[in-house]
């Protein structure tokens, strides 16, 4: 599959085609620490600390859209990040001064490996690969994003989960000093989401820790955040600090706040409108140019069951009736 | 010049410019001028639009209370304009859902008119303030008599309905929506306040 770059990245800045073929010689010859989280020769991913940094030896991915990524500017100034305001804009603002590092997560729950990692040991195992996803948020629009990430199924097999654990429950950070939108009440905080555990072990569900091929920016949930391009945007939680194996399902933040609105699924369906506006259509932000052509050239584009990633994923709800379970 | 005049030639147009800023900065920020439009221009003229609607409705309801306590009479003259400009925003508003955000298709039009309450609601206070721009000039004033004052009494109702609407379509944070609420009920709670003072000395 052909994986388009955005314009104002080089190729060979994402990676170069050595470094790609020597990654893939490692993963054949299968490197992988069990019980801990140590890492195989060379196979380890780093993560530098510095805001805006790039990131070395990233692979591509067959599961990358050809589509146009937007530009930077638009995925890092629109952005719905309660954690830092309730605008659009206000995450950009606000998150300016969080520092992201040093970090760790908690793993607990139906699990043989539990404990806290400093995210460079969690990281560190994996590979970085580049997954250029479609983004369809709740509220009718969407965009095309460059993550960088970690297919979510390797770092969970290192934990080896117990034949109990049914589901995964993440939380956000909660620190009201550092994330200024916790001090009002906007959500009830942390922030928490959930996955069944086929759906957190699909391939196409990540762990992104960069965008457009650098250290994740703050207002897009640095420096570690869940992608499930299938669903709404809100079940990709940012900043994760708490992973729980469990039994039970987990019940989300927007799933708690308004149950007759948002569910534990809540895939992308054009055919299950929210209460309060259809979803049978989206708009695609930037997509229209400069000026008054960015009022007048906006189209709308019909949404795609499971956000066009159904082939893939429709097999997961097979007998679940998905206008029920939203 | 005498006040009249002054209001008439000098702080009606002031003011009738100062209206127009909302408008005008839409164009500037689309050219990076001011400020921008953001990634979603749409959403963002549709809801500064929406804003500035309701921010005008309650301009014009606090002018009566601004003249009585002020005794400044001829702050009276700019209700009509601010009235018609709260009017003219919502409008933007609706034209902008209409035009832009729904791309005039019909069935999607209809849908969220009639099964999206927030909509509904929007609808009913855009149609009174139809109602009153339609029958705003003295000629209409005088054909009308009372009949006018009834008509014009639906500002109270489109002010709640606006906030009401506001209320409803956000998402989970009803901080913005709560201050326009707070605004009308001291707008509208005046009204009775003052009302029931003026009723009792009558009867006593
Ligand atoms: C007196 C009449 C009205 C007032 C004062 C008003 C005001 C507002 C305000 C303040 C908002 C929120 C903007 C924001 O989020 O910052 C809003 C949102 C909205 N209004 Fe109205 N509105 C009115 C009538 C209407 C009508 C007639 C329609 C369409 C038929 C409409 C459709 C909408 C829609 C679709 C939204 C949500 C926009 C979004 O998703 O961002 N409104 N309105």
């Amino acid at each position: 599959m052909l994986i388009r770059k955005p314009a104002d990245i080089k190729p060979s800045e994402i990676t170069s085609k050595d470094a790609y073929f020597s990654r893939r010689e490692i993963l054949r010859t299968g490197v992988y620490a069990g019980g801990s989280l140590l890492a195989g020769p060379g196979l380890a991913a780093t993560l530098p600390e510095a805001r805006g940094a790039k990131l070395s030896g990233i692979v591509p991915s067959e599961f990358s859209t050809d589509e146009e990524p937007n530009p930077y500017i638009d995925i890092t100034t629109y952005n719905n990040f309660w954690e830092f305001g309730t605008g659009k804009s206000d995450p950009f603002r606000n998150a300016q001064d969080f520092e992201p590092r040093p970090w760790s997560i908690t793993v607990s729950g139906e699990a043989e490996v539990t404990g806290t990692f400093d995210l460079e040991d969690f990281v560190k195992p994996h590979t970085l690969e580049e997954r250029i996803y479609r983004l369809r948020c709740v509220e009718a629009w969407s965009m095309v994003i460059p993550w960088v990430g970690i297919p979510l199924a390797s770092i969970i097999k290192q934990f080896k989960p117990l034949s109990n654990a049914k589901y995964l429950r993440f939380e956000t950070l909660h620190d009201p000093e550092r994330m200024p939108g916790q001090r009002g009440r906007s959500l009830r905080w942390p922030y928490v989401e959930g996955l069944t555990m086929a759906e957190a072990m699909h391939p196409l569900t990540i762990f992104a820790v960069g965008l457009y091929g650098e250290v994740l920016p703050n207002q897009n949930g640095a420096p570690i955040r869940l992608i499930v391009p299938w669903k709404y945007g809100f079940k990709s939680i940012k900043s994760i600090v708490n992973i729980e194996f469990t039994e039970r399902q987990p019940r989300g933040s927007w799933q708690r706040a308004q149950p007759q609105e948002y569910g534990f699924y809540a895939n992308v369906n054009p055919n299950v409108d929210h209460p309060r506006w259809s979803q049978a259509r989206e708009r695609r932000i930037g997509s229209a140019g400069d000026g008054l052509q960015s009022i007048f050239g906006a189209k709308k584009q019909e949404t795609l069951m499971f956000n066009g990633y159904g082939e893939q994923v429709a097999h997961l709800y097979e007998g679940l009736d998905l206008r029920k379970n939203y | 010049m005498n006040t009249i005049k002054t209001v008439r030639f000098v702080l009606k147009p002031i003011v009738f410019l100062f209206c127009l800023v909302p408008l005008a900065m839409v164009f500037t920020d689309a050219y990076g001028i001011t400020g921008s439009l953001g990634a979603n221009p749409i959403e963002n003229i549709q809801d500064r639009f929406g804003q500035w609607g309701l921010r005008f409705i309650m301009l014009a309801l606090a002018i009566t209370p601004l003249r009585q306590l002020s005794g400044y009479n001829w702050l009276a003259r700019f209700r009509r304009p601010l009235g018609l400009f709260a009017f003219f925003y919502v409008l933007m508003h609706f034209v902008v859902w209409l035009v832009l955000d729904s791309e005039l298709l019909m069935s999607a039009i209809i849908e969220d008119v009639f099964e999206r309450p927030f909509i509904t609601i929007g609808m009913v206070a855009l149609v009174l303030l139809l109602a009153m721009a339609a029958t705003s000039t003295l000629a209409m004033r005088r054909r009308l008599g009372s009949t006018w004052q009834k008509i014009h009494n639906s500002i109270y109702v489109v002010a709640l309905l606006g906030v009401w609407h506001f209320w409803w379509q956000v998402k989970n944070d009803i901080s913005e929506p709560l201050i326009y609420a707070v605004i009308a009920a001291v707008l509208l709670g005046y009204r009775i306040w003052r009302n029931k003072l003026q009723v009792t000395p009558v009867r006593a």
